[in-house]
């Protein structure tokens, strides 16, 4: 009988393996990479080595440019402790160009980003963080005197394909959170129709960037995404419905402050604003830091980094539903509402105690009940 | 004297309570899930899985007595017709309008004295099926973010990009705070006009039955 265990991955091609360690890469780091890669994607193992091949023949050439950013997707890419994501990927991948990483600076650094442009028209991989202010006429973000808007077009335009990293390229994030200054947007919007993933979250999570640049790699396109253009293997579930707390939810079991004896318990963190229930992403599975702790495993609740607008409204971060537009930050539906169904009890009232004194409202029938 | 009028018919009756017991069940377990006032001693309990349970299955049920009742407008008795939701398309019907709107706010001695629906409270039912059918819709949508690509989802996920999610439950709860202040409005008038007309309001949504003053002027 055939067991799960008996499932075991088609051997990578040993000349695969060769020319990676002729590069410098340890094989056993590459075949945990194109094993953990092709589990991320959900894919069957047998894609293992289909995985490998695309990742260590193509090399494909990257421009990754930053516009109104913290550069927080640079340092998370950067800072994956373990070879696995960010070293390897850097080792395959013939990077452009990139603010965090180059050496270059000034008018050569632009100059080889055009050079790059032109040389591989139709064939790089963009890769963009930050979102574009358009106000003031692209003022507000110019790099080597091109605004924002005008590179950002060209370079979608050119490219193969565009990974929105993060939410303010992929939503516009925090710049464009109200009152939005700048009228940053994201990239979506700025260029409708363009070959386009989105890869929200703040900072984006590394290893879901590497999955997504290896289907791009495996299959020649972009992996299916749901409505908000999130890739479905990464943001196809929703927080809560993978979450550790989970069980304690469903049974009624919430931190009420942190700090807390049900905070301490590891108890659900609904109570105190976590916005688990409308965010999809792949955090509890995945993780973050190579699949060290995420925010809810760490005891703090979810704030919906990762949906559109979310600063906007997933505030206030410690309460579970958003301010009511018009009324003070004090001022819950629930207060109002009370409030609500308290006046018109009040208002019913009174006017029940007018009605039950006013004269001369008897029907005519009355009269005519009583005569007769 | 007395006409005695059959005028709510049974499935007028029937989708009327339903939704009673529907709105309060959904009020009680939606205000526990947006504010959970009970805390599980331990994991043995299922507090808030049986309160959801139970708000999903009452969602259905709401749904099909709303769809019900929507239907019956088209087939029923001209009181239960969508007509008379809008009484002031007739002048008849607006005449009586303000008749009413004067008796409730003193200004007028005498009520409008029909035998179905009077045409304030008409107008309001008006509101208040656009109210039921935004709780439906917003329901159904939220409740589809648990299976992205399943029917819910894919009927109505859409309305969660373009409202935004969390303004949709901000604006489910916030409604069903107005209907809260609808229901204590609809059962005071209820008692208000039973005391009043005399024409067998309150029993008239259990029997059926309404009674008609001579009509003399
Ligand atoms: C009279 C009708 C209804 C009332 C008064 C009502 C009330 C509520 C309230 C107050 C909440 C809490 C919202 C929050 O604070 O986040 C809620 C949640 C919810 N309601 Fe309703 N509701 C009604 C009908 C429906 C219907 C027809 C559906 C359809 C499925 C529905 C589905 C939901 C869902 C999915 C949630 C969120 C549950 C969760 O996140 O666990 N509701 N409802
Ligand atoms: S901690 Fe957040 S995501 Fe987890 S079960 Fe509780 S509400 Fe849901």
């Amino acid at each position: 009988m055939k067991t799960d265990l008996d499932i075991v991955s088609p051997p990578i091609p040993e000349e695969i393996l060769q020319r990676v360690e002729a590069k410098g890469i340890n094989r056993r780091d590459f075949i945990k990479f194109c094993t953990a890669t092709t589990a991320a994607l959900a894919l069957p193992v047998s894609f293992i080595p289909t995985v490998a091949q695309a990742v260590e023949d193509k090399r494909p050439p990257v421009i990754w440019v930053e516009y109104q950013s913290c550069s927080g997707d640079s340092e998370a890419f950067l800072r994956a402790n373990q070879p696995t994501a960010g070293e390897l990927i850097l080792d395959l991948l013939s990077i452009e160009y990139a603010e965090v990483l180059m050496a270059a600076a000034g008018h050569q650094a632009e100059e080889a980003k055009n050079q790059a442009m032109e040389k591989y028209k139709g064939q790089y991989i963009l890769i963009v963080e930050g979102s574009i202010p358009t106000g003031a006429g692209g003022g507000y973000c110019t790099i080597g005197g091109q605004s924002a808007v005008d590179d950002c077009k060209k370079l979608v335009q050119n490219a193969a394909a565009t990974i929105c990293v993060g939410s303010c390229s992929s939503f516009g994030g925090i710049p464009a959170a109200a009152p939005n200054p700048t009228s940053a947007v994201s990239v979506g919007s700025l260029v409708p129709g363009a070959a386009i993933v989105n890869l929200p979250g703040c900072p984006v999570n590394a290893d879901n960037l590497t999955a997504t640049i290896v289907h791009f790699l495996t299959f020649g396109k972009l992996p299916a995404v749901d409505r908000l253009g999130r890739p479905k293997f990464a943001y196809g579930k929703r927080i809560h419905d993978n979450c550790e707390r989970r069980g304690h939810f469903d049974a009624g079991q919430y931190a009420e402050s942190f700090g807390d004896d049900a905070h301490r318990q590891g108890h659900c963190l609904y109570k105190v604003g976590c916005k688990g229930p409308e965010t999809f992403h792949n955090c509890p599975t995945i993780r973050y830091n190579e699949g060290t702790s995420w925010p809810i495993m760490a005891g703090h609740g979810c704030i919906g980094c990762s949906e559109p607008e979310f600063w906007d409204t997933m505030s206030p971060f410690y309460r579970r539903l958003p301010k009511v537009p018009g009324f003070g930050i004090e001022d819950t539906a629930d207060k109002i509402g009370i409030g609500l169904a308290a006046a018109t009890a009040v208002a019913f009232g009174i006017h029940g105690v007018a009605s039950c004194f006013r004269k001369g409202d008897s029907m005519e029938e009355d009269k005519t009940g009583k005569e007769g | 004297m007395h006409e005695i009028h059959y005028v709510w018919q049974w499935p007028v009756r029937i989708c009327h309570w339903i939704n009673v017991i529907s709105i309060v069940m959904l009020s009680i377990t939606g205000f526990f899930i947006g504010r959970p006032f009970m805390t599980a001693p331990d994991t043995s309990l299922y507090i808030m899985g049986w309160a959801r349970m139970l708000h999903f299955s009452f969602a259905y049920l709401f749904t099909v007595s709303v769809a019900a009742r929507i239907i019956w407008m088209f087939i029923g008795n001209e009181h239960a017709s969508w007509r008379s939701f809008f009484p002031w398309l007739t002048r008849k019907g607006r005449a009586e309008f303000v008749e009413m709107l004067r008796y409730y706010t003193f200004t007028g001695k005498h009520t409008s004295r029909g035998i179905g629906h009077n045409p304030v409270a008409a107008t309001a039912y008006f509101g208040i099926f656009i109210l039921f059918i935004f709780q439906i819709v917003s329901g159904f949508a939220i409740y589809g973010q648990f299976a992205p690509g399943g029917l819910w989802d894919g009927i109505l996920g859409g309305l969660n990009v373009l409202v935004g999610n969390q303004w949709l439950r901000l604006m489910h709860h916030g409604v069903m705070w107005l209907l809260v202040g609808f229901t204590i409005n609809h059962v005071y008038s209820g008692w208000l006009m039973d005391v009043k007309e005399r024409t067998g309001t309150m029993s008239g949504i259990f029997s059926g039955y309404r009674f008609s003053a001579r009509k003399d002027h």
